[in-house]
């Protein structure tokens, strides 16, 4: 009777077995698929107007746009101005963003328990949880009010900097942990200076780690829009003077849609913007993979 | 005075008094020994007994912990090493780690020349390779090596990463090597190399090792240390430490009572 009982029991814990097995497997798919949605939409929608000239071209004006709706024609032009505009200030957010975050984590992973380390991480922590509005907020109170005095792409690239800088500091205190505290050890025990120590063997061996905190960081301000409205404003022309208001990839979706003419630009603006930051995605992830 | 604890005329290093404390747990207590130049040294005793703090303390590696505080003089050729530029102390004494370490991102070229490059002295190609040769040379790598210089040194065997750290240290010329347990990650026949290794290069170099292999001790070791609680129990002879020792305390360590 016993022997009959298990078998009954083994036929029920397979059932169940399948029954979770397939939980499991919707769960998963409902977590994909929004992404697999949003990039078959955006494909959708968006191929058409993509073409060489759309990365080359500046913005057309709302008259140009309507003038080939109405003939049933692509709208002209492209985004030139945003693309440069984006790739102005993330480059001048990096420049700002990496070389601190850094030095930061440096310092958060040579002073693990002091008070001041402790206060440094927590604040980061916080920091990394302001909404990015409040940072744009803050950037035009500062720098367009006082130091541009006017709307400006260094505006824009300090709010994006300050996003940047608390995934740049943990990603480099956590890698820096992650080496082996002997491989210090021995560069001091050769007489070389901690300095050199830090850029000649525990930078280059955390490298793969620092680029992955430093592209994850950049792939997730790439898309702000918020902190961008109230500082870099937009613009219909290329501009390089970080002094003067400059267009984004984010800042254009956001003009598009509040110009009727222009809605079908947005389809094609959002597909680049999404293959940009996919791409900074996955090469983070190849790098971080390498490393392994 | 410890009867106990042989006395070296003319010693290269000469310990007096040191202790080392981390926080409030001393773990090397009031240790003076005097160690006797071209020879091999090996600090004995069982685990957590001091032997590889006291080793650090010799090039000031304690000093990049907060928590790890000493007393006490040590002397170098009659300098104080205290008083020395740690950066200065650390060239004169090379220093061996318990698992090997080379510098994973470097090649075996750059992993023996990193001592020069990463402290910015300039030289001639020519010289770097000739001490580069020398330092493999010395430590029976070159042979193994001399095609595949601009490999990683993180892709050769773990014995033979091992000599490489010890080439490493040996391209400064130091005046001692520091070896903390060098063999024991590594297999029996890579252990023996390392052995054969450092009897050879004791005359050139003197040589201090933190084992707690007592048959490896007796083998290549000319002066042993016993420790046992942080405290310096016995020094001499190892011959004769290992024939006739002369604490209690030794004896047990050594016979298997404990350890």
């Amino acid at each position: 009777m016993k022997v009959v009982s298990e078998i009954d029991n083994i036929n029920s814990r397979i059932r169940k077995d399948r029954v979770f097995l397939g939980l499991v497997v919707l769960f998963s798919v409902i977590t994909v698929s929004p992404i697999i949605l949003i990039i078959s939409k955006l494909i959708e929608k968006g191929y058409k107007q993509l073409s060489f000239g759309f990365l080359i071209e500046k913005t057309p004006d709302t008259m140009q746009a309507m003038a080939a709706i109405a003939n049933n024609e692509l709208i002209p032009g492209g985004i030139v101005n945003g693309i440069l505009g984006t790739v102005l200030m993330v480059v001048l957010a990096s420049v700002f963003a990496i070389p601190v975050g850094i030095i930061t984590g440096v310092y958060l992973y040579e002073n693990q328990e002091k008070w001041m380390a402790n206060l440094t991480r927590s604040i980061s922590d916080i920091l990394q949880g302001v909404p990015s509005i409040v940072l744009g907020l803050i950037s035009y109170l500062w720098v367009v009010k006082h130091v541009t005095n006017g709307f400006s792409a260094m505006a824009g690239s300090f709010a994006l900097g300050i996003m940047m800088l608390p995934m740049i500091v943990r990603s480099t205190e956590e890698t820096l942990k992650m080496i082996p505290q002997t491989l210090k050890e021995a560069g001091l025990a050769l007489g070389i200076p901690y300095w050199r120590v830090l850029f000649g063997i525990l930078i280059p061996t955390g490298f793969s780690g620092l680029m992955t905190g430093i592209l994850l960081a950049v792939s997730r301000v790439i898309g702000e829009t918020a902190p961008l409205m109230l500082t870099a404003l937009g613009s219909s022309v290329i501009n390089t003077n970080i002094a003067k208001p400059t267009s984004a990839i984010p800042l254009l979706i956001w003009e598009f849609y509040n110009d009727p003419n222009m809605v079908d630009m947005i389809w094609s603006s959002s597909l680049l913007l999404m293959i940009i930051v996919l791409a900074f995605n996955l090469t983070a992830k190849q790098v971080a993979a390498n490393r392994k | 005075m410890n009867t106990n604890i042989l006395q070296v005329k003319d010693p290269i290093l000469s310990i007096e008094n040191l202790s080392v404390a981390y926080d409030k747990n001393v773990a090397v207590k009031d240790v003076s020994v005097g160690i006797k130049k071209n020879n091999v040294t090996a600090i004995m005793g069982p685990s957590g007994c001091g032997k590889s703090t006291l080793l650090r303390a010799l090039n000031r590696l304690h000093e990049l912990y907060e928590n790890i505080h000493t007393t006490g003089t040590v002397t170098l050729n009659g300098e104080d090493i205290f008083k020395m530029s740690p950066i200065k102390l650390r060239r004169k004494t090379g220093m061996v780690f318990q698992r090997p370490n080379p510098f994973p991102t470097m090649s075996i070229y750059d992993n023996v020349i990193a001592g020069y490059k990463l402290n910015g002295i300039s030289q001639k190609k020519q010289e770097r390779d000739e001490i580069v040769e020398r330092s493999l040379r010395d430590v029976a790598l070159w042979d193994e090596v001399k095609d595949s210089l601009t490999k990683k040194g993180t892709f050769l065997s773990g014995g033979q990463q091992q000599r490489l750290c010890i080439a490493r240290a040996l391209a400064f010329n130091p005046e001692i090597i520091l070896l903390d347990e060098p063999t024991s990650a590594l297999d029996p026949v890579a252990t023996s190399k390392i052995e054969d290794l450092l009897i050879t290069l004791k005359e050139t170099y003197t040589i201090i090792m933190v084992t707690h292999n007592m048959s490896q001790a007796a083998r290549i070791s000319d002066y042993s240390l016993f420790m046992y609680l942080g405290e310096l129990v016995e020094y001499g002879k190892t011959k004769n430490m290992f024939t006739n020792p002369q604490d209690r305390r030794t004896e047990e360590y050594l016979t298997g009572k404990f350890g």
